[in-house]
C-alpha cells in the first residue's frame, strides 16, 4: 500500500473524484496554474483544464456563493479557502445559503457543496494563517464539519465529503500537510461522515479529539503504555453533527475523559462533547470531565515562544494524559 | 392612434396584452395580501407595486422554459412569468404545507420553486448574486445556452455579493443579467443616500460589462434591454448590468409606516407614472385593451384571486413535528 502525506491525500481524493464525475470541479484563488499556495491541487490544472480547476478572483463571499449556485444547479463544487481564517467573508453564504437550501426550500433544493480550508499553527503563520475556525459553524445545522487527522481519513472522508448532497466544510490542518505521513489505498474508498473512529483501544483513560492532535494524544499514549497507563484514543474525524453514540461510549468505557483541541478552550467543538458527556454518563465518570485547549486569546501569536506557549503539541497532550490518569 | 411601440420588438398585441395580465395579476394579488394583513388574517406583507413593469417585461424577454430566475423579495412579476400561480402564491401568504416555495417555512416574498427554475432565496440582501453567477457558470461548463436572471434592489448594490458577483461574471464573461429594480427608496433610506455615482448602472464599468438605466414603468423598454442582454450572454459576449427606475408605492412592509420619512406628494406624484395605468393607456390607445378586454381581464383575475385566497386560507398548516425535517437528505 503507497505512503503518501496528509495533503498528498487530499490530491489523490480531489483527482479521483474528477475523473469518477464530470460534474466536481474546483474553484478558488490561486488553485490552477499554481495548483494552491500549499500545493493541494498541484497537477490537476494540467490534467482537467481551466473550467474544472477555476482560478477565481480574490473575493471569498463570491467562491462560496459562485460554488453554492453551481451546485444548486447539479454541480458537486470543491470551493478552496486559501486559508481558513480567510474564511470570514464568505460567512454570510455558508451559514445563510449554504447551511438552510434545503430546509428553506422544503427539501425542493440542495446545495451539494464542499468547502475546503487549511486551518491550524504551529507554522509561523500568526493570527490570521493559524486559527482553529470550526466553532464559528458548529452550531449551524444543515452543515457537516469534517476534520480529519490521517492521510487515510483524508482520503475517504474527502471523496465522502465531494458525493454528499449537502454541504460540507473540510479543514485540514496545514501543519499535517507534510507532517503527517501514512498507508492510503489505491482504491476508490469512502469514510462515513458523521462518525467517530477509535484510534487506539484503552482502558485507562479516554481521550478524545480531532484533526492534528489525534497525532499528539497517539504519541503521547506510545510513551504513557511504558509506564502502564493504557488510553482509549477516540477521533471524532467529524465535529459537526457529533456522533454521539461513540462519544458516550467511549467515554463510559474508562470514567476519565480528556478532551483536546487546539482551539480556543470556551464555546468549542469539546465543550458540547462534554456537555453530552455530562448529560449521558454521570454515573460511569471517575473523574471531572478535563479539557486541553488553547488560550482563550483572539488568535495565536507570530512571535516563536508566545506561538510554543498557544500551540498543541505531545508533551502538553502526555502531562495532562498523566494526570488525569493518576487522578 | 397612439404610436405601436411594441411591434418593432417583435411583439404581437396578443403577447403585450399578456404582458399586461400578468402586470394587473401581480398587482391584485399584493393589493388582497395587504387587505388580508390589515384584517389579521396574514402576518406579514411585501410589496412588489410600482415595479411590475420591470419585473414582468425582463421575465418576457426571457426564455421561460429554460433561463433561471433569482428574485428578491418584491418579484411577485418574476415568478408569476415564470410559472408561480395564484394559489401557490396564496399559499406562501397563509404559510400553508402546500406553498411550493418552502412548505410555510419562510416568509411571503421569499420565492423559489425548482420546477420553473426559480431559485430559493433568503433573507440577508444580495446574496443570490453570486448564486446566479454559479448557475450561469455551471451553464457555460455544461454548454447549455440558458442565462441567469437576478434581480435586486438599489440598496443591494452596495453589498459586496453584488460587487463580488458581478466581478467573477465579467472576469469569466458569463451569461449573468444583473437588474437593479432601482425603487428610489432602501426602506426610509432615498437612492441620493445610497449610491454616489449618478446612476446605478454606471457601476457596470468597474467590472467590464454595458451598463444601462430604462424606465422601470415601460416593461417595452426593460424587455428591449433585457432582451439584448440575453442575447449578448447567449453569444458569450457575458454579463450585463441593468437599472429600471421606477418608485416604490407602498411602504417598505406591512411593518413600515412610510409617512415618516417621505411626503405624500411624492408619493401621488409617482402615481400618475404608476404602470398599470400608463401602460394601460398604451393599450388602450391602440385599441387594444378594449373596454370588453378590460372588464374580462379584471373579472377573470378577481375571480382567480378569490379562489386562491379561499383554498389558501382553508388549507392545512404543516404538522409541528415536521419543522424536524429535512435539515440534511433523508
Amino acid at each position: 500500500m503507497p505512503v503518501m502525506s496528509y495533503i498528498q491525500a487530499v490530491t489523490q481524493a480531489l483527482r479521483e473524484e474528477m475523473q469518477r464525475d464530470e460534474k466536481v470541479f474546483i474553484l478558488g484563488e490561486d488553485v490552477g496554474k499554481r495548483g494552491g499556495v500549499f500545493r493541494a491541487t498541484d497537477g490537476l490544472y494540467d490534467e482537467f483544464g481551466e473550467d474544472r480547476v477555476l482560478d477565481t478572483p480574490l473575493a471569498e463571499s463570491a467562491i462560496a456563493g459562485v460554488g453554492i449556485g453551481a451546485a444548486m444547479y447539479g454541480m458537486r463544487p470543491v470551493a478552496e479557502m486559501q486559508f481558513a481564517d480567510f474564511i470570514m467573508p464568505a460567512v454570510n453564504q455558508i451559514i445563510s445559503e449554504a447551511a438552510k437550501i434545503r430546509y428553506r426550500s422544503n427539501n425542493d433544493w440542495e446545495c451539494p457543496i464542499t468547502i475546503r480550508a487549511p486551518y491550524g499553527g504551529g507554522v509561523h503563520g500568526a493570527l490570521y494563517h493559524s486559527q482553529s475556525v470550526e466553532a464559528v459553524f458548529a452550531n449551524q445545522p444543515g452543515l457537516k464539519i469534517v476534520m480529519p487527522s490521517t492521510p487515510y481519513d483524508v482520503k475517504g472522508l474527502l471523496k465522502a465529503a465531494i458525493r454528499d448532497p449537502d454541504p460540507v466544510l473540510f479543514f485540514e490542518h496545514k501543519r499535517a500537510y507534510r507532517l503527517i505521513k501514512g498507508e492510503v489505498p489505491e482504491d476508490d474508498y469512502t469514510l462515513p461522515i458523521g462518525k467517530a473512529d477509535t484510534k487506539r483501544e484503552g482502558s485507562d483513560i479516554t481521550v478524545i479529539t480531532y484533526g492534528l492532535c489525534v497525532n499528539f494524544a497517539l504519541q503521547a499514549a506510545e510513551k504513557l503504555a511504558e509506564e502502564g497507563i493504557d488510553a482509549h484514543i477516540l477521533d471524532l474525524r467529524t465535529v459537526y453533527p457529533l456522533d454521539k453514540e461513540a462519544i458516550v461510549e467511549a467515554a463510559s468505557k474508562t470514567g476519565k475523559v480528556l478532551l483536546v483541541t487546539e482551539d480556543n478552550k470556551e464555546g468549542g467543538i469539546i465543550s458540547e462533547v462534554s456537555a453530552i458527556i455530562s448529560e449521558n454518563c454521570l454515573f460511569d465518570l471517575d473523574s471531572p470531565i478535563k479539557r486541553l485547549a488553547g488560550p482563550d486569546v483572539p488568535a495565536m501569536p507570530y512571535a516563536p515562544t508566545m506561538e510554543k506557549y498557544f500551540m498543541m503539541n505531545p508533551d502538553k497532550v502526555e502531562k495532562a494524559m498523566r494526570e488525569l490518569a493518576e487522578f | 392612434m397612439a404610436e405601436n411601440r411594441h411591434e418593432q420588438l417583435g411583439l404581437t398585441d396578443e403577447q403585450v396584452l399578456e404582458i399586461y395580465r400578468v402586470m394587473l395579476t401581480a398587482r391584485k394579488i399584493d393589493e388582497r395580501m395587504w387587505l388580508l394583513n390589515r384584517a389579521g388574517k396574514i402576518p406579514f406583507v411585501i410589496s412588489c407595486q410600482g415595479q411590475e413593469a420591470a419585473q414582468v417585461g425582463a421575465a418576457f424577454a426571457l426564455d421561460r422554459n429554460k433561463d433561471y430566475a433569482l428574485p428578491y423579495y418584491r418579484d411577485m412579476g418574476v415568478v408569476l412569468a415564470f410559472g408561480m400561480t395564484i394559489k401557490e402564491l396564496m399559499l406562501s401568504a397563509f404559510a400553508k404545507a402546500e406553498d411550493p416555495n418552502s412548505g410555510g417555512r419562510q416568509m411571503p416574498g421569499h420565492f423559489g420553486q425548482k420546477k420553473n427554475r426559480i431559485v430559493t432565496g433568503s433573507s440577508p440582501v444580495t446574496t443570490q448574486v453570486p448564486h446566479a453567477v454559479g448557475i450561469a457558470l455551471a451553464g457555460k461548463m455544461e454548454k447549455k445556452d440558458f442565462v441567469s436572471l437576478v434581480t435586486f434592489g438599489e440598496g443591494s448594490s452596495n453589498q459586496g455579493d453584488f460587487h463580488e458577483g458581478a466581478n467573477f461574471a465579467g472576469v469569466h464573461k458569463l451569461p449573468v443579467i444583473f437588474m437593479v429594480e432601482n425603487n428610489k427608496y432602501a426602506i426610509s433610506i432615498p437612492v441620493s443616500r445610497q449610491v454616489a455615482c449618478e446612476k446605478v448602472s454606471d457601476r457596470a464599468q468597474g467590472y467590464g460589462m454595458p451598463g444601462y438605466t430604462v424606465d422601470g414603468n415601460d416593461p417595452l423598454a426593460v424587455y428591449e434591454v433585457v432582451k439584448d442582454a440575453a442575447e449578448r450572454g447567449r453569444n458569450g459576449e457575458g454579463p450585463t448590468l441593468i437599472e429600471a427606475v421606477s418608485y416604490r408605492l407602498t411602504a417598505h412592509s406591512s411593518d413600515d409606516d412610510d409617512r415618516t420619512y417621505r411626503e405624500k406628494e411624492e408619493v401621488d406624484e409617482a402615481r400618475k407614472k404608476d404602470s398599470i395605468i400608463t401602460f394601460g393607456n398604451y393599450l388602450r390607445g391602440l385599441g387594444i385593451l378594449t373596454e370588453e378586454v378590460e372588464k374580462e381581464i379584471n373579472e377573470e383575475i378577481t375571480d382567480l384571486v378569490n379562489e386562491a385566497t379561499d383554498y389558501a386560507e382553508n388549507a392545512p398548516y404543516a404538522e409541528p413535528e415536521s419543522a424536524l425535517k429535512h435539515v440534511y437528505k433523508e
